[in-house]
């Protein structure tokens, strides 16, 4: 059963007979289709007489002989001849890849799907948002369905397990600002600026978007994988039967959830920003806190606060909202969820800046600078 | 002689008994278990060659874990499991390798690769372990595997996500078949599948069995399944094999669970159905006019 396949060529009067031997399994046919292939007609017949075994594989090696050269299969047990007619009866072309494209025509095709998915995102966002506050508005006529358990979980899922990393990240972030700005501002000897520089960065930018960044990757990541998994298992489906409206059971806890965390969160994150910078003043520079603090007092004016929590809770909805919306999109299978949990932090992001700017230019008009 | 001797004795005995013999796969004094849950506690099974054996028990009786570790997803507390002679329990080399080579899994979902077209599962298999085999010749192959399990040409180039689930089931067949294995595991080939899908499904293993003379492994709570294509039917129970044998043999036994299994209702409807279909065939008559 082991011994390997084998050809041998009987020629005589230019036409000739392929003698095969040993054993055609896939196991031992090594380099013969090769050789097969190499041989040239006219043949009249392929010789199956000392073959000992033979698999499928080898059956259709020499159907497929057989076929190109147009010759005869002689010899053989009654099973080798039977399983090489039962594969020469499958034998159709069958496609193994998708259609060549070309590649210009590809790439073309491939920029207007994406135009249109994000126009039908976009889209799909701004009635998703409509559906929220329509869902909000039936919560505020009947307070009785708001579901209280539901929210403060995710307070505590959004908001308090976040503390430990939130905290962490804007207390380094506070010590590179006031590292980085020190070195600059040494070269005009100026480094009490520093103490500008950390405050009014963290309480007016930093504080928050580096919390709306980090609760998009923590929070709405989680939302549109747990939303999209619960799509997949048809829960969703299973709640509308039962008469539960999956906006108000599920977008609306987590949206608030969000919204309200994110000004807590922000607020944190300024103050740890600002420890971390004054920790980095009295070790590197030698201002000590108190001195800090006095300083921070003087040049911060309180309207960066404002600025900053103004912002907390629309960057909030952003995220809550791009969340729950990617995770209620999901319809085919598990490879969707973590296209769509991918996509909900990218969209999170990226509308969280692009909302950003347009604040920061907003607070100036009015003044708040 | 001491005792080990002995035992060494018996050991080499057992293993040129099994290398000639008819048996498949020989499974001995079996332990699986998570946590404190026992799922198999001294659990004995032979299967022989070129034979259809079904596997059935009720659900949680460890039937899919039996089959992940006869074929090395499950490594058992204790216990042996050899494959064509060969002791598989806990091996990585080549030995095991060549064994491994010699059987096709179909699991459940048909566990397709997602990112690959069907034609190109199927050639995941010879691709990987026959990299001499031209890519012209591994087309063809793909091709009449894919024929051979059923499947329209179309579905050749089709992501798997776009298959129904009796298709799945078919491409993942054509790609257990991709090596010609001597030994075939199915698990619940028929789960999910609609009566006729069902039946053509079990009808196709039945030829495939004959025409490649596979010996197949399948678990199943398909009653049709059992009565149409089994050889024979092994039942878990009680974390080991109670009972082993044809459907008439099993019959025969008293144990509770087999009883209720063959004899509630849809076992007489099973029963009922392969009568039917006995008469028709001894008649050479439709149906109801004798």
């Amino acid at each position: 059963m082991n011994k390997a396949a084998d050809l041998a060529e009987d020629r005589n009067d230019g036409s000739s007979v392929i003698r095969l031997s040993g054993s055609l399994a896939i196991a031992c046919l090594s380099d013969l289709p090769d050789r097969l292939e190499a041989v040239q007609g006219p043949v009249t017949a392929i010789d199956l007489s000392d073959v000992d075994h033979m698999d499928t594989i080898g059956a259709w090696t020499v159907h497929r002989t057989a076929k190109r050269l147009n010759c005869q299969i002689t010899g053989g047990t009654e099973d080798a001849r039977r399983l090489v007619d039962a594969v020469g009866q499958l034998d159709e072309p069958v496609p193994i890849r998708p259609d060549y494209v070309h590649p210009v025509s590809r790439v073309v095709g491939q920029i207007g799907e994406a135009v249109t998915a994000a126009g039908s995102t976009l889209v799909g966002l701004l009635g998703f948002f409509g559906g929220t506050l329509v869902a909000s508005w039936h919560i505020i006529r009947h307070p009785s369905r708001f579901r209280l358990n539901a929210v403060v979980q995710r307070f505590e899922v959004v908001g308090v397990s976040a503390l430990g990393i939130i905290g962490l990240m804007s207390f380094l972030i506070g010590i590179v600002i006031a590292q980085q700005g020190s070195v600059q501002l040494r070269q005009f000897g100026m480094e009490m600026l520093t103490i500008n520089l950390v405050g009014r960065l963290t309480f007016r930018e930093l504080g928050v978007l580096m919390t709306a960044i980090m609760v998009a990757g923590r929070s709405g990541s989680a939302f549109a994988a747990q939303l999209g998994t619960m799509k997949l298992t048809e829960e969703v489906d299973a709640m509308r039967t039962i008469g539960v409206s999956p906006m108000e059971a599920l977008v609306l806890p987590r949206t608030l959830a969000v919204v309200v965390m994110m000004p807590l969160l922000g607020f944190y994150a300024s103050i740890m920003s600002v420890i971390g910078g004054g920790f980095l003043c009295a070790v590197a520079l030698e201002i000590p806190p108190i001195t800090f603090i006095q300083r921070l007092r003087e040049v911060v004016p309180i309207t960066d606060l404002w600025v900053g929590l103004i912002k907390a809770p629309v960057f909030g909805i952003i995220i809550g909202l791009s969340g729950c919306f990617q995770g209620m999109q999901v319809k085919a299978n598990a490879e969707e969820v973590g296209l769509r949990t991918t996509a909900a932090v990218v969209q999170a992001i990226f509308l969280v800046i692009v909302i950003d700017a347009f604040f920061a230019v907003f607070f100036t008009w009015v003044g708040w600078n | 002689m001491s005792e080990e001797d002995i035992q060494q004795a018996e050991e080499q005995r057992i293993e040129e008994a099994l290398a000639s013999s008819d048996i498949a796969i020989k499974v001995c004094g079996l332990k699986n278990s998570f946590g404190d849950q026992v799922v198999h506690e001294g659990l004995d099974l032979d299967v022989y060659r070129g034979e259809i054996i079904g596997v059935v028990g009720g659900s949680g009786t460890g039937k899919s874990v039996l089959m992940r570790s006869i074929i090395g997803l499950q490594t058992p507390d204790e216990g042996e499991i050899h494959v064509f002679g060969e002791n598989m329990v806990g091996r990585l080399d080549d030995e095991a390798l060549a064994i491994r080579k010699r059987w096709g899994v179909l699991f459940q979902g048909g566990a397709l690769f997602s990112t690959l077209t069907v034609a190109e599962n199927v050639e995941v298999p010879i691709r990987e372990y026959y990299p001499n085999i031209g890519g012209t010749l591994r087309d063809e192959i793909a091709a009449y595997k894919i024929r051979m399990t059923g499947l329209p040409t179309e579905a050749g180039p089709k992501y798997p996500s776009e298959l129904s689930g009796g298709m799945k089931k078919r491409a993942g067949l054509a790609r257990a078949l991709a090596l010609d294995p001597d030994l075939l595991f199915l698990d619940e080939p028929t789960a999910g599948l609609d009566p006729i899908g069902a039946a053509a499904f079990d009808e196709m293993t039945r030829k495939l069995q004959q025409t490649l003379g596979l010996t197949v492994f399948l678990i199943t709570h398909d009653l049709d399944t059992l009565y149409s294509i089994c050889d024979r039917v092994a039942v878990l129970a009680d974390k080991k094999v109670t009972a082993v044998g044809t459907i008439p043999e099993l019959l025969a036994t008293d144990h509770p669970w087999i009883q209720e299994y063959f004899n509630g209702p849809r076992g007489r409807a099973a029963t009922a159905a392969v009568e039917r279909e006995k008469n028709r065939a001894a008649d050479g008559q439709p149906d109801g006019r004798r």
